[in-house]
């Protein structure tokens, strides 16, 4: 190295170097791991994204948590039961990856609980019946497994395997859900009415889950190159369409799209368009249950303090051993 | 919001999943001591029967080497294709060898 030569210099060659080197190895479908060197920008989103996977995983658990003590015989209870505790780890499985990446999980919940980071909007619509559960289950679940299989090719190791251990659960899900829906439809006409219902709320919402149309998605691109995202929203949100009709058609339940029709040249539904305003409104604003799903998030990690407290204390007090940082 | 002031340490859970294979890292969590941590590791990544063993180590316990080091660390190991079968010729028709 030679001494006149400009220190700023110096660093930005060589961080053009191993950036070079970073997207060299994504190219080579190399996984990135935690104590790699990543640009800023790669750390930055996949935090943003994990953590707004792992909020959304604890806070999908309230819609549905609202249903356990109602739920109409034991087999769907216990069913329930475990789908929520699915959830929940599903949100651990999670925050560990994010936690990989150099911030703590107090501080993403942190940051949920002060607003600054979102959860996906599909929770802040109440679920009003039963069928409700069923028809989160299908279709929200179902639209959540077309988009994590296809993550679980995504660059970042950690989350690449947090996906994988997520998918090989979430098809109980959606099939317990669909079971649900199966038991309406062959049901009484009110049960029927109350699936149809159910369907008829829940099928927009669950396209938007995929986010607004690749040209309007503001960090699409950057994601795509840096293989974070490995297919897009619009890619994405047809596949779930595609595989979700005939679902529908089986149940003898009408999908409230009267623009949806198979395309046989393109291989695909072609579908209505959607309500961006509603989305942007539920992205932007808390929602129909937004403020209370928050309230409700934040009582419950107040509330836990003490017993977090407790046994840490028993913990020191029993292994004789100094505290652990 | 304040942050914990009490946070739990991290462990590192290592799954056996059957009789025959090797403990296998699967992830971590947080626990207040080590009996903590076997059963949230239990509830949390064996809730269908994917173990039949479980460790768990305090995170801070393990030494790891470090990626930036990765080249010069494993090097020894580079120049040395004598230690691979591939490098010594078999004469046709020798076989099992």
């Amino acid at each position: 190295m030679v001494d006149h030569e400009l220190p700023n210099t110096q660093s930005e060659v060589e961080s053009e170097e191993l950036n070079l080197q970073f997207q060299d190895k994504i190219g080579k479908e190399v996984k990135i791991e935690p104590k790699d060197w990543m640009p800023d920008g790669y750390r930055k989103t996949l935090i943003r994204q994990i953590a707004q996977h792992a909020h959304s995983e604890i806070i999908g658990m309230q819609p549905e948590g609202n249903w356990i003590t109602r739920a109409p015989t034991l087999e769907r209870k216990i069913g329930l039961l475990a789908k929520v505790q699915d959830e929940c780890g599903h949100g651990l499985y999670l925050y560990s990856a994010a936690e990989t990446l150099g911030i703590t999980r107090d501080e993403l919940l942190g940051r949920l609980h002060e607003g600054q980071m979102k959860y996906s909007n599909i929770f802040n619509y109440p679920t009003l019946t039963w069928a409700d559960i069923g028809a989160i289950g299908w279709l929200v679940d179902g639209a959540a497994i077309v988009n994590q299989i296809s993550l679980c090719r995504t660059s970042y190791g950690p989350y690449a395997r947090a996906m994988v251990r997520i998918c090989k659960e979430e098809s109980f899900h959606q099939r317990q859900g669909y079971a649900m829906m199966i038991a309406l439809t062959q049901g009484t006409t009110n049960q029927k009415t109350m699936a149809q219902d159910a369907l008829n709320r829940w099928w927009w919402p669950s396209l938007m889950m995929f986010g607004p149309h690749d040209s309007e998605s503001s960090h699409s691109s950057q994601s795509m190159a840096w293989k974070v995202k490995r297919q897009s929203n619009d890619e994405l949100r047809q596949r779930f369409i595609d595989i979700t009709v005939p679902q529908a058609d089986h149940l003898k339940l009408t999908i409230p799209d009267p623009k949806l029709k198979w395309n046989k040249a393109r291989g695909h539904y072609d579908f209505g368009s959607i309500d961006w305003d509603e989305f942007w409104a539920a992205v932007n604003g808390p929602g129909p249950c937004g403020e209370k799903r928050m309230k409700t998030r934040i009582n419950a990690h107040e509330n836990g303090r003490w017993v977090r407290e407790a046994a840490r204390a028993y913990a020191c007090k029993h292994s004789g051993r100094r505290p652990a940082a | 919001m304040q942050t914990e002031p009490s946070q739990w340490p991290l462990w590192e859970v290592f799954v056996r999943s059957k009789q025959g294979l090797a403990h296998q890292h699967i992830g971590s969590l947080y626990a207040a001591d080590a009996p903590m941590a076997l059963e949230n590791a239990r509830d949390l990544y064996t809730r269908r029967q994917e173990g039949v063993s479980i460790w768990v180590v305090p995170s801070g316990d393990i030494t790891a080497s470090s990626p930036e080091d990765q080249g010069p660390f494993f090097e020894p190991a580079h120049d040395k294709v004598y230690r691979h079968p591939t490098f010594y010729p078999v004469p046709d028709g020798v076989e099992n060898l």
